[in-house]
């Protein structure tokens, strides 16, 4: 895809509302354009799987969302503040309720503290200056991330393998109970007989603390089996956005429905990924005119080179940006 | 079977480490006909790459082997190292996960390609330059003339792991080994990596060891599977009747973990409780006992051989399939 607009926005109070974001690095012609004029919206409790291959700037928009890169232009609006204009105090005091996990999750954590203290670092940063009560906090969490305090607390992450290190993750971004998560490739590293104890795990956590997440990641099996809707990247533009039941079985964009025949099943009798797409995605230094998909569409045309799709509606909840789908490229 | 081109047998390899000696690969028994092609799953810490560098004798220093490893009736394990150098890259072939660290970064990729040619083909300067132009054609490279000048970091890491294939197809092996060939790409470029695998295996009559830990990269592509779990071989089967049935706890876990496609959003996964075992500290009986939801006090005493005829449905458990179910209702 390539495309941009705002009609995928909805007409309701959000949680979370990013408008026409755009990132770019560097300068000159060496500009690489991360994220190019994005806009979607989260509802409170809302999950939205965030997917692409590498390189889609899929991370660059999740750590824009929480001003962690300052975005070239655009809106980000949580609870109704702009984060993009807050500064300071101020934005420290927002962030709280934002947070972040990452993929690796043992580089992510210090090596050389122990997990209470880890644990407990948001506490200390957040201004909780009692210790009984950041002591209880931390025990509460770390029970709730299906750790055992007594037997953690003390060790490093080290002693630890990466299922439980990712536990350790969860339990520091949510200690301070935060309204938002951001969890960046969170199983990607795991193995699979423990990827699906995260996500059962990350599950939970949204019902309990009431979260609403940004799920990032490039496995759309993993993607569908949390998210309430999906929003597809392609060379830092949005392809399509809608329900994840509605867009995996009638994807709309080309590139969607080429990931999804990509997937490899594990069944002998189903068909065999189709590499449909031609190449590998070009360079977001000097991504292709028109719609950014075009140069690996199958139903590429002149005009695809020429103008940038919008996005439109293709059905109820469901946006596209593609000049020529009819919506259902799947059967 | 005397026509199998490759007999694992009672394959032990043991690195030492500060904790102890480290069972990567314990007493594993496995052999490959000609031109078949055997999928390799396991999670990390399973020891199927270590199975992989055993065969292929590239195991680190600290490493003790037993048992042994015939190719094509030739003892891999026995054999002086300049006959094993001439039998890798020429009858031998391998694949690595990361294309950028097993190609040399100040050579270019057509004469990473010529030199394998020279050295095992006896091929000259001149020849070896343009079969391996050819060769990069082979692959799916467009304009190979051109990439053949290129080097490594000016490609794709879908082109480095073609080229990486070009180099391991040059001579003609009879067996390749593809360990995680595609795990550091992405989904659209993986489906071909592993069309392109697949249709060389077919067209060059080759074997090919295929190992991953995704069970969806095997389905379909390999005649067999072998699921690995500690070191050991828990199930192997032809590959249809693999998924038809999952005789193993341990495999039919496995693949209820994954989150399926056509399952509807927030659907319970059925996670397998606990993490593999500290392979320096395996348990006694079978590994997989303590996470087994069907595990009994034979389980943890004593680890069950695996059985079943060679070719047909292998899996190491003690309890048969109509037992394990009567236990589960």
């Amino acid at each position: 895809m390539a495309g941009s607009g705002t009609v995928q926005l909805r007409d309701e109070p959000m949680l979370l509302r990013v408008e026409r974001l755009v990132l770019e690095y560097g300068a000159g012609n060496y500009r690489v354009h991360a994220v190019s004029d994005v806009s979607f919206d989260l509802k409170r409790g809302e999950t939205l799987g965030l997917v692409g291959e590498s390189g889609c700037g899929k991370s660059t928009l999740g750590r824009a969302v929480l001003q962690l890169v300052q975005p070239t232009s655009g809106r980000v609006l949580f609870d109704g503040v702009e984060l993009t204009a807050a500064k300071g105090e101020a934005l420290r005091r927002l962030r709280r309720r934002l947070q972040l996990i990452f993929q690796d999750p043992i580089a992510s954590l210090n090596p050389r503290r122990r997990v209470g203290d880890i644990v407990a670092e948001p506490l200390i940063i957040a201004g909780v200056k009692d210790a009984a009560e950041r002591a209880q906090r931390v025990r509460a969490v770390l029970e709730a991330v299906g750790l055992d305090p007594d037997l953690v607390q003390r060790r490093r992450p080290h002693e630890f393998s990466g299922g439980q290190c990712q536990r350790i993750s969860i339990a520091r971004a949510l200690v301070l109970e935060p309204d938002l998560v951001i969890c960046d490739e969170p199983v990607s590293a795991l193995d699979v007989s423990i990827r699906a104890q995260i996500l059962n795990l990350l599950e939970d956590m949204k019902a309990r603390y009431g979260l609403t997440l940004i799920f990032i990641a490039h496995d759309l099996a993993v993607v569908k089996a949390v998210s309430d809707r999906v929003a597809v990247m392609y060379l830092g533009k949005l392809c399509e956005i809608g329900p994840a039941e509605q867009v995996f079985e009638h994807p709309a964009h080309p590139y969607t429905a080429l990931l999804l025949q990509a997937i490899p099943l594990p069944d002998p009798d189903a068909p065999l990924p189709q590499a449909v797409a031609a190449g590998e995605p070009p360079s977001p230094i000097a991504p292709p005119s028109g719609c950014r998909f075009r140069t690996r569409c199958p139903m590429a045309q002149g005009r695809c080179a020429e103008e940038e799709p919008q996005m439109r509606a293709i059905r109820p909840d469901q946006f596209v940006a593609c000049h020529f789908t009819t919506g259902d490229l799947i059967q | 079977m005397s026509a199998a081109l490759l007999e694992v047998e009672k394959l032990s390899v043991a690195l030492m480490t500060e904790r102890g000696p480290l069972h990567a690969v314990a007493g594993l028994n496995l052999t490959l006909a000609p031109s078949r092609s055997l999928g390799i799953v396991g999670e990390s810490g399973s020891g199927k790459t270590m199975l992989a560098r055993a065969i292929l004798r590239l195991l680190p220093r600290n490493a003790t082997v037993g048992g042994s490893v015939r190719f094509d009736g030739r003892d891999l394990l026995g054999m002086p190292l300049d006959a094993l150098r001439r039998l890798r890259g020429r009858e031998l072939a391998v694949v690595f996960q990361d294309p950028m660290t097993s190609l040399n970064p100040v050579l270019t990729v057509g004469s990473q390609i010529a030199e394998a040619l020279s050295e095992h083909m006896g091929l000259g300067a001149h020849a070896a330059a343009l079969r391996a132009v050819e060769l990069l054609a082979e692959v799916g490279i467009p304009e190979p003339g051109r990439r053949a000048r290129q080097y490594p970091h000016q490609l794709s890491g879908g082109m480095r792991q073609r080229v990486a294939i070009a180099i391991a197809l040059s001579c003609e092996p009879r067996l390749l080994i593809a360990d995680e060939p595609t795990t550091a790409l992405d989904v659209t470029v993986q489906a071909q990596i592993l069309d392109l695998i697949g249709r060389e295996q077919q067209r060059r009559q080759m074997a090919l060891i295929l190992i991953t830990h995704d069970l969806g990269v095997v389905a379909g592509r390999t005649d067999e599977v072998a699921v690995m779990y500690a070191g050991r071989i828990v199930e192997h089967a032809p590959t249809c009747d693999l998924f038809k049935q999952m005789r193993s706890p341990y495999a039919e876990a496995l693949l209820q973990a994954i989150p399926k496609l056509d399952a509807p959003p927030h659907t319970r996964l059925r996670a397998i409780g606990g993490a593999p075992p500290d392979p320096t500290r395996l348990p006694p009986g079978c590994a997989f006992s303590p996470r087994c939801r069907y595990a009994q006090e034979r389980c943890r005493r004593e680890a069950p051989p695996l059985l079943g005829e060679a070719g047909g449905h292998q899996f190491a458990c003690w309890l048969p399939l109509a037992e394990r179910a009567a236990l589960e209702a």
